[in-house]
């Protein structure tokens, strides 16, 4: 390399590498170092495994974990169930300029902040809300109806803000596969069917794969819709990691939950692209 | 014998334009038949309404003698080589071969040894493994069409399918597309709008445009016996004049030329002295000479001056410049009698009124 | 299953109304949002109490309005400083990182685009607090080593900055990277033939074609940034930006006047939305 390619490549390098030193990597280490120790008295630490054995032994915070991993993963597979005949139908059915608008249409909501999501769906469900006074108009309730702070409300509020992400994904790689391909299909006498399984599912893989992942990392480090919709008994895991911090100021077994949080997504998304010979750099690249 | 593809009247209408306008023809079995026209003529939409994804405004096909309209695509005896091949790209080789037996219920067996024998037939064993993407362009072609052969169509159709091949490949395929036709012994429709293709290939040919059939027939009668101006001009090269009848005797006729010259040549239609009309002649048809007693058997002499050689091995042309002032093409004999015509070089040119088509024209 | 298909009327109903079905469902939160907002109620839900610009430009109690509610004004002004102070940094770093994927081959580049792509893979809420975790433990050495206290490492608008700069920064990477990516070369090279400096030519060609993905970057972080809710919970101090400050005053119960900054914030990022595609369409 000659001198002044060096420099340029010195001086391009330093941003990137501060930034992922300074503010990813070494914070991360940080807290992993911070979750493996124990506070003996004030101002004295000693390395332990303690606070990975209260975590992974008290069985509110154990349930909690995998409470937050399944309704994740349903979270996830409910998105994907609602967004791909509607991503289909944008890609394949509707064509020009309506193509163009519902695909803008999808985007709006978007842009807008996941609080005021989150506060449209509590004025339509709570007891004195829309869907209640609705529901006794109709007269199928004779009593204002509480719909807020339960499970049910809580994965409404989470496909409805992890929609976007799946999509868009979804529409790009079904856009991207030849009309005439699905027409071979059906001359070569296959069905709806058939096709749909042997021919657009796979070709809409990366995008199904890719927009999995962000719809979980997206449910599973929520933090407003399930403290805002969801019950007061079923507890989210960013949440206690919240509480750690900000409330009891444990931030030694608030560190080890975000560690645990972190392991759980990281292993998941590997698993996702395990099982579809993906790398990381084909699905967000 | 009942053709194997037979259409009457058809009509299909997008909108207020009409895309397909009234076209009757059929398919006798076994056979090659080739629609040809330029882009935007219509017969990429007879194709796709053979194939079942387009509806007919009107009219009827019939496939074996069965009107097909009320089947879907996926239950058509018919099958389609689309433009790009639409192969699968998500399987194999073989998975693309064998998709249409798995739609019909075969077992696995059957259908892997109809997979192979398949393979064998296009001259590619053992290549079922591989990817769409790992096959060159004419491997590509001939899976396509094993995909279709497969399951045994009444009808195969073919939409360009050598638009994206390059020059020479393209040379290459046309003979064995015809070699396979006659393997397989399958009636196929083929559309294109290369003539080269549709002559040397077809056994018969439908020059299409604006939504009609022209003319059908042989590739012999359309480059011989144009019964159209737009054949006469489509099919080949031709030299044009437009002029005004003088005379006419039966098929033999007289035209005086919007640029004042007199020309004889022989009718086609009904033509009738003061008629509007224009004459075709092709530049192979044009004899070459010295002098312009060489040419005194020829109905029609000029004598000119060479405006440029056009020099392209065998199919050199001459541009000749006559006294009023057009410039003719004519096709160069290469037997070696005008190795040495330059530019500027005076010149004559003669051709038989039984070479000059004339055709009327609207006024 | 495309339009040339021939299928049944009723599926063809039953599909179309689904699709109908679904974008009812994304407009539905935000249209109650936005209507409830002129409720001449103290509370954003039924009954409906009449139309009102109150909660907008409302002076008095009970109905004080966006623009008298010195608090929302204020986490306004901090969203805004913020999210500007984000753009500009994310977008400059995401620049020098696309020069550098895209132009220069390096041991290690692989692992530093794995790098790079991670915090879109990590939970907001973890990035906070692991920013957190490391300021704190900087200011305490500092404190220990040299007694000195550095208020800007405990929580507080600087860190609140750092955090959404250290996510956004990957998006602002890939939006502009994949602009480069389609650049030619040879343009470059032309001007190099024409007498400019590398520098020049960089400066006069290719970040002028950059230009529509740096302001599109540039809109993103913006809006990301002042969207921003999980990162900036575990790193903020006593300045409070919008979505904070909504999220206090939610959990106290909501009025309209929630309602009236929500409408501004759609308003405003639609505004912002279009800028971009009318900018990109140009």
């Amino acid at each position: 390399m000659r001198a002044h390619a060096r420099i340029g490549f010195v001086l391009l390098l330093t941003p990137l590498v501060l930034w992922l030193g300074l503010l990813i990597v070494i914070p991360h280490i940080d807290m992993a170092i911070l979750s493996l120790r124990e506070r003996i008295s004030f101002g004295v630490y000693e390395p332990s495994l303690m606070q990975y054995e209260k975590a992974l032994t008290e069985p509110l915070y154990l349930r909690t974990f995998w409470r937050t991993a399944v309704m994740s993963v349903l979270a996830t597979g409910i998105t994907l169930l609602i967004a791909f005949p509607v991503a289909y139908y944008i890609a394949k059915m509707a064509k020009g300029r309506l193509q163009q608008v519902l695909f803008l249409l999808c985007l709006i909501p978007f842009y807008v902040s996941e609080l005021v999501r989150t506060f449209g769906w509590m004025i339509l469900l709570r007891e004195t809300g829309i869907v209640s006074n609705l529901l006794q108009w109709v007269g199928l309730a004779d009593q204002p109806v509480e719909m807020l702070y339960n499970d049910a409300a809580m994965m409404v509020g989470l496909v409805y803000t992890s929609m976007l992400f799946m999509v868009v994904p979804l529409v790009t790689t079904l856009e991207s596969l030849d009309d005439s391909v699905i027409e071979a299909g059906y001359d070569l006498g296959g069905n709806g069917l058939s096709v749909l399984r042997e021919i657009i599912i796979p070709h809409a893989m990366p995008g199904i794969v890719s927009g999995c992942i962000v719809v979980f990392m997206l449910s599973l480090g929520n933090y407003l819709t399930p403290t805002m919709l969801g019950g007061k008994d079923s507890l989210w895991f960013t949440e206690m990691i919240y509480n750690q911090f900000i409330v009891r100021s444990n931030w030694e077994l608030g560190a080890a939950f975000g560690f645990m949080l972190l392991v759980l997504s990281s292993v998941i998304v590997w698993g996702m692209l395990r099982l579809t010979g993906r790398t990381l750099q084909e699905t967000m690249g | 014998m009942t053709p194997d593809l037979d259409s009457t009247d058809l009509v299909k209408r997008f909108g207020t334009t009409v895309a397909v306008d009234n076209v009757s023809f059929s398919v006798p079995p076994g056979s090659f038949f080739s629609i040809l026209g330029p882009s935007g003529c219509g017969k990429t939409t007879i194709m796709r309404m053979i194939a079942g994804f387009l509806d007919p405004t009107s009219g009827e096909i019939r496939i074996k003698g069965k009107s097909v309209l009320d089947t879907p695509p996926n239950k058509r005896p018919v099958n389609m080589v689309f433009q790009h091949l639409a192969l699968f790209p998500m399987m194999t080789i073989a998975e693309n071969i064998g998709y249409g037996l798995r739609r019909r219920k075969m077992p696995k067996e059957q259908i892997a040894r109809k997979v192979d024998e398949a393979l064998d037939r296009i001259g590619l064993p053992g290549i079922g493994a591989r990817k769409v993407d790992e096959l060159s362009g004419g491997q590509k072609q001939r899976v396509a069409i094993a995909r279709c052969m497969v399951l045994e169509p009444d009808v195969l159709l073919l939409d360009e399918p050598l638009g994206a091949l390059d020059l020479k490949l393209r040379e290459h395929m046309k003979v064995e597309l015809k070699a396979l036709q006659a393997a397989f012994d399958t009636t196929f429709v083929y559309i294109t709008h290369d003539q080269s293709e549709a002559l040397v290939m077809s056994d018969q040919i439908a020059v299409m445009n604006a939504g009609r059939f022209e003319q059908v027939g042989t590739g012999r009668d359309l480059y011989y016996r144009p019964e159209t101006p737009f054949v006469a001009g489509f099919i080949g090269e031709a030299n044009r004049w437009k002029g005004r009848i003088e005379r006419i005797e039966g098929e033999a006729l007289q035209m005086r030329t919007e640029t004042g010259l007199e020309m004889r040549a022989t009718a086609t239609g009904t033509l009738a002295a003061g008629d509007n009309a224009e004459i075709f002649v092709r530049p192979e048809a044009i004899r070459l000479a010295g002098s312009a007693e060489a040419l005194s058997a020829f109905d029609n002499r000029l004598q000119g001056r060479v405006a440029s050689i056009l020099f392209n091995g065998a199919a050199s042309r001459v541009l000749v410049e006559d006294d009023a002032g057009e410039t003719l093409e004519v096709t160069l004999p290469q037997s070696g009698e005008f190795a040495s015509l330059r530019r500027g070089d005076p010149i004559h040119i003669g051709w038989g009124a039984a070479q000059a088509s004339c055709f009327k024209r609207a006024a | 299953m495309i339009p040339t298909i021939p299928t049944s009327r009723s599926f063809r109903l039953i599909y179309g109304g689904y699709v109908l079905l679904f974008f009812l469902y994304l407009a539905l939160p935000l249209t109650v949002v936005a209507v409830f907002a002129f409720n001449d109620s103290q509370f954003p839900s039924l009954p409906w109490e009449g139309f009102t610009w109150n909660w907008f430009f409302g002076e008095d109690r009970p109905q004080v309005g966006v623009f008298h509610e010195r608090g929302i004004l204020r986490a306004v002004g901090t969203s805004a400083f913020v999210a500007t102070c984000v753009a500009a940094l994310s977008v400059s770093v995401g620049t020098t990182n696309a020069f550098l994927f895209n132009r220069y081959e390096f041991r290690l580049k692989g692992v530093l685009y794995v790098l790079m792509l991670l915090p879109l893979v990590i939970p907001g809420i973890v990035l906070g607090i692991s920013i957190l975790v490391f300021s704190s433990t900087l200011a305490n050495g500092i404190w220990d080593a040299a007694r000195i206290d550095i208020q800007a490492l405990r929580p507080g608008l600087l860190l609140v900055i750092l955090g959404q700069f250290s996510f956004i920064t990957t998006i602002a990477t890939l939006v502009i990277s994949a602009r480069l990516q389609k650049f030619d070369r040879t343009l470059e090279e032309a001007a190099l033939n024409l007498g400019a400096t590398r520098l020049v030519a960089v400066r006069t060609i290719t970040i002028p074609f950059l230009m529509p993905a740096m302001v599109g970057a540039l809109v993103v972080a913006f809006l990301m940034s002042f969207e921003n809710f999980n990162t900036t919970l575990m790193l903020v101090g006593s300045d409070a930006p919008l979505t904070i400050a909504m999220f206090d005053r939610l959990k106290e119960g909501s009025t309209p006047l929630l309602n009236a900054v929500s409408l501004l914030l759609m308003l405003g990022s639609s505004l912002l939305a279009l800028v971009v595609i009318l900018f990109q369409r140009r």
